[in-house]
């Protein structure tokens, strides 16, 4: 048993289980066992548990003293509620609370929590490219453009990036839309990345990081009331920004299955199917893909995207496409295509009228940048008139933070084979993306040794997504504590090993299975560690629940 | 597929969508219309408009290029004083603010002996509170812990009352924390639906946020011939209709105002507190201007203090969200989208809840996080920098001063402007007159007459201001907003082609 700082944290994360809970348990009359099986974090009912400190009795014992709050769980706005995010939800609101207590000198069965919740490479210990930080350092203070010890070519973008900004200051807003120069060079970039097609600056949105862009297209895109509302297909599983905006915006989330059994490909029959579903309760208008698949790992065929937006044009469906693992890719026989490129490949009939907006960010790819918050989107096809009503919602938040708006710059523009900092750039990044191609095959390795455990091939991205066999019997008693089962395995994962992984419900999966995932971030080290201790638990996890060890149906 | 056909081809086909519709391919196969155009968009995002960034500036950019390309214009460049943004204007950043980030970004450079140790330690001090040590990180959704501890001491140093650092979240820039409170705070449908009270004149993020939401907006009017004051009674006023179709349920004030420069008195603030508190209002305060105090007896009084110094029967009960940013004050660090919000009495289940809703966004910019805290906890006098510092600050505050006092003047002695003092902020409201003519001319153009007016003046004087109806302004009155920030030389220079502009202006339409 560890002891917790302070009361208002404790209060925060018991309100957030407690509202998990009170999400499951709705549906559920009886509370078996609840007091049975507890989780040591959970401490003895009497001291703190979930019900003593639950936040609804809190509010009720408090309001002799206090009015009535204006802002409460029932006057609060509803679509808020609906809202989750497991990549940043309960278990790792458990992972910061145990290593508080950890820091604190409290006792557990481990030293250190590993996260690998979320892709956050720099928090694993990647380090930065040394280029981009020099760009950022230089325009960030500008007197270093003086001092020896920065490359010239270094200095020529700070230079560049300055004069693209109002008094040359990253302090001053930049246009809402980004700056000018630095759309120019992503358009470049565009346009060589894709063999040639053109792209057209004007198109180009610099965004805070690819949320913010991705948020922003969806909230132009909702509208209609009942079965006019907008639907937007969504890939289970998926990454829960999509569910948490649709939430938010009261829209239709339209689900289509990924198949597990290839490799997590995307079928359009699978598309066609759920389209026909939805068309009975809204109006499907839009669909997301992502690809490199997060959470799944998957790089699509060129021959699938090809499909995907062919059932886009027939459909006449807006595309999303979320491209921010465009430069993780590892597996041989792999291969990057960006929508826009197949697109334009299929001629002029799709280019010029499919519907387009893919997304790019600083976060991902070798750089990691996640801290900067810097991404770009490009839209194709956008109606003119739509495009002004973009930029006055854009404008409404001022800007995209500028010092994310360089790092983007530094990441299209990287340096040319004749410029100083070219060998020593190259060598970073292919030594960043050389071993996430190695952790990527590792992680599948280890993964599918273990009994009850199967991985698909992480071929790019930065996850594994490995489906797990969980007893009936822990299944039974997840149910009875009113939790998802792969919550109930991560949290006793986490509680046990120090490992903080995000189960599969938080992204979505069929029906009976369950999965979580888990960044190959670590470095390699500590990933062999990691997956080690998943190995050692899930064995121990089988037994104690199943007497033998058993391998699911795949 | 050949590249170099579709590109011609591109050019054939690109031009078509601006003007077919339905689509047709070039066999002649009818296309479905596009998905998303005017008709189908969503409803709310077409009600928003933002005036600050609206029309008049598009058009600014546009003469910029004309400029650039050599169109002969009355004047040589544009100057925009319709945005608060003083770097753009020339201000300088303060040096030990860069100092710490360019250390932040590039830790290399805490070998260079060209840095002081305060701006080191700083940095180490944020590093080591980042995830592997790097502003790369994500970091806690609420922001660093370490900087709202920061910001915490800083509010407690401010208003002698305690600060809990699990109150604060640092935000992306002030608006960020405005319209995240204001999504959770709307509900209901119809005569339920949340009413949020904002002045008018106000900051446009407010009504935008508002549209966008699809929230009922209450105006409450400042009482201009008493220099903007807030008055209780109209407060009372606005709310009591607003009841017959709405639930007003927060109150939003902006001390010192945007756009119109007062500092409300710790008076007013006290009743506007207790007039929230008998009537259930969350109360918001944009309090992003408490550095830009200009006006002498004026003085900046956080609603935070003014709340808890009228006792627990009060400082228990009313909800109360603060905001602060970096953009402004002598900082002027726009671009790093920096800034916090304190939160008061926030139910805990719903702090639990905004603690979701900002974790699918990841994080505020980390640097701007850490300019943040440099703000929060800028070099003292037994430090090195603290003289530079020092000298930077007063010289970017006294120099405000001035020019709002300068402002003011030479508005004033223009017949047919008046302008009140500009207390604090950044920005002059002035009221113009506006011949029967013009407001008639205007109409013809369907444009809203200080529209017509600032259009005017920015094609013959290359001046950029905001027109008054973009912040809303009593009926019949015309106003526009000018920021007080380009160089003491410039604005004289402005202020004199604003002078001649109105002159001639009113003598054409007399």
């Amino acid at each position: 048993m560890h002891r917790l700082p302070s009361s208002a944290n404790r209060s925060l994360i018991a309100g957030a289980l407690e509202q998990y809970q009170a999400l499951v348990m709705r549906r559920k009359s009886q509370s078996v066992r609840q007091e049975s099986v507890r989780f040591k974090t959970q401490g003895p009912i009497e001291s703190y548990g979930l019900k003593r400190y639950s936040t609804r009795e809190a509010a009720v014992a408090a309001k002799s003293k206090i009015r009535e709050k204006t802002l409460t769980m029932e006057t609060l706005n509803p679509q808020v509620k609906a809202v989750e995010y497991a990549v940043r939800g309960p278990i790792v609101m458990k992972a910061d609370e145990i290593e508080r207590c950890l820091r604190e000198g409290g006792k557990q069965p481990f030293t250190e929590v590993i996260k690998a919740n979320i892709g956050d490479a720099h928090a694993m210990g990647q380090q930065p490219i040394t280029f981009l930080r020099q760009v950022v350092a230089l325009c960030t203070f500008p007197e270093l453009m003086d001092s020896p010890s920065f490359p010239e070519d270094a200095k020529q973008r700070a230079h560049r990036i300055l004069q693209g900004c109002g008094g040359t200051s990253l302090g001053s807003y930049s246009a809402s839309q980004g700056v000018e120069c630095i759309r120019r060079d992503v358009a470049a970039y565009i346009e060589q990345r894709d063999q040639g097609v053109p792209s057209d600056y004007d198109n180009i949105y610099l965004t805070t990081g690819a949320s913010d862009g991705i948020v922003s297209i969806l909230r132009m895109l909702v509208s209609g009331q009942g079965p006019s509302r907008t639907g937007v297909m969504i890939p289970i599983p998926q990454y829960p920004l999509y569910s948490a905006a649709l939430a938010e915006m009261a829209a239709v989330q339209v689900n289509y299955y990924l198949d597990e059994g290839n490799c997590w490909a995307l079928d359009v029959n699978e598309l066609h199917r759920a389209y026909q579903a939805a068309k009975e309760h809204c109006q499907p208008r839009v669909i997301c893909i992502i690809n490199p698949g997060n959470p799944t790992g998957q790089v699509q065929s060129r021959k699938c995207i090809e499909e995907v937006l062919h059932f886009a044009y027939e459909e006449n469906l807006f595309v999303l496409s979320d491209e921010v693992y465009q430069d993780n890719v590892y597996a041989s026989g792999c291969q990057f295509h960006s929508f826009k490129k197949v697109l334009y490949e299929m001629g002029p009939e799709y280019f010029n009228s499919v519907e387009l907006a893919s997304f790019h960010s600083t976060s991902k790819g070798y750089t990691g940048e996640c801290g900067f918050r810097g991404g770009y989107m490009e839209v194709l096809n956008l109606d003119p008139e739509v495009k002004a009503q973009l930029l006055k919602l854009r404008s409404v938040q001022l800007c995209p933070p500028v010092s994310g708006q360089a790092a983007m710059d530094v990441i299209v523009n990287p340096p040319q084979p004749h410029e100083p900092s070219f060998a020593s750039f190259q060598q970073e990044k292919a030594a960043v993306l050389g071993e996430l191609a190695e952790k990527a095959k590792l992680t599948e390795e280890i993964l599918n040794s273990v009994p009850g455990i199967h991985c698909n091939p992480v071929q790019g991205a930065m996850y594994a997504f490995p489906r797990l066999f969980i007893p009936p019997k822990a299944v039974e008693q997840a149910t009875a504590l009113g939790m998802k089962p792969d919550m109930l395995y991560c949290l006793r994962l986490l509680e046990e090993t120090g490992i903080c992984l995000v189960p599969g419900s938080g992204f979505g999966q069929r029906d009976g299975t369950y999965h979580f995932r888990m960044t190959i971030l670590p470095s390699k080290d500590k990933l062999k560690v990691l997956l080690d201790k998943v190995r050692d638990f899930h064995i121990q996890f089988l037994k104690e629940y199943e007497g033998t060890v058993e391998a699911p149906q795949q | 597929m050949n590249f170099r056909f579709w590109s011609v081809s591109r050019q054939v086909f690109g031009a078509r969508h601006l003007i077919s519709r339905p689509k047709m391919t070039e066999n002649g196969i009818l296309h479905p219309e596009r998905v998303l155009t005017l008709d189908t968009m969503n409803p709310n995002v077409k009600r928003v408009e933002y005036a600050v960034r609206g029309p008049i500036v598009q058009r600014a950019a546009q003469i910029e290029k004309e400029l650039k390309e050599g169109v002969k214009k009355p004047f040589t460049e544009v100057i925009r004083a319709n945005i608060g943004d003083c770097h753009a204007m020339g201000q300088r950043p303060i040096t030990f603010l860069r100092q710490v980030l360019a250390l932040c970004t590039y830790p290399e450079l805490l070998e260079d002996n060209k840095f002081p140790e305060d701006a080191k330690s700083r940095a180490r001090r944020i590093l080591q509170a980042c995830g592997g040590g790097s502003i790369g990180s994500y970091s806690m959704s609420q922001g660093i812990e370490l900087i709202r501890q920061d910001v915490a001491r800083y509010i407690e140093r401010r208003d002698g009352i305690p600060s809990n650092p699990d109150n604060i979240f640092l935000s992306a820039g002030a608006s960020d924390g405005i319209s995240t409170m204001l999504k959770i705070l709307v509900s209901g449908e119809g005569s339920t639906r949340t009413g949020v009270m904002i002045s008018i004149p106000q900051y446009p993020l407010y009504s935008a946020a508002l549209a966008d939401l699809g929230a009922v907006q209450i105006n409450y009017y400042l009482d201009e011939a008493n220099n903007w004051s807030m008055d209780v009674s109209e407060l009372r006023r606005a709310l009591a209709e607003a009841r017959k179709h709405c639930a007003p349920r927060a109150l939003c004030v902006i001390n010192p105002g945007n756009p119109t420069g007062q500092v409300q008195s710790r008076k007013c603030i006290e009743e506007v507190i207790r007039f929230a508190a008998e009537e259930n209002l969350f109360l918001m305060a944009d309090e992003v201007y408490q550095d830009n105090v200009y006006a002498e007896g004026c003085k900046f009084h956080s609603f935070k203090k003014v709340l808890f110094e009228m006792g627990p029967k009060y400082s228990e009960k009313v909800e109360l969200a603060s905001f602060h940013s970096t953009s402004k004050c002598y900082m002027g660090e726009c671009g790093f989208r920096g800034g916090y919000m304190e939160l008061i009495n926030l139910d805990p289940s719903v702090k639990a809840q905004l603690i979701k809703m900002v974790s699918v966004r990841l994080c505020p910019p980390v640097a701007g996080q850490a300019l943040l805290d440099i703000v929060m906890n800028p070099p003292q006098p037994e430090e090195p920098s603290y003289p530079t510092y020092k000298k930077e600050r007063t010289a970017v505050l006294d120099d405000l001063a001035e020019k709002a006092k300068m402002t003011e003047e030479i508005f004033n002695k223009v017949p047919g402007i008046s302008c009140n003092p500009v207390q604090g902020a950044m920005y002059a409201f002035p009221r113009i007159e506006l011949p029967q003519k013009a407001i008639e001319a205007a109409k013809e153009k369907g444009q809203v007459p200080d529209m017509f007016y600032c259009m005017r003046l920015l094609e013959e004087k290359g001046i950029c201001l905001v027109p008054g109806s973009g912040f809303g302004q009593r009926e019949g009155t015309f106003h526009f907003r000018m920021t007080i920030l380009p160089p003491t030389e410039k604005l004289k220079v402005v202020l004199e082609k604003v002078k001649e502009f109105h002159l001639d202006f009113t003598a054409q339409y007399s």
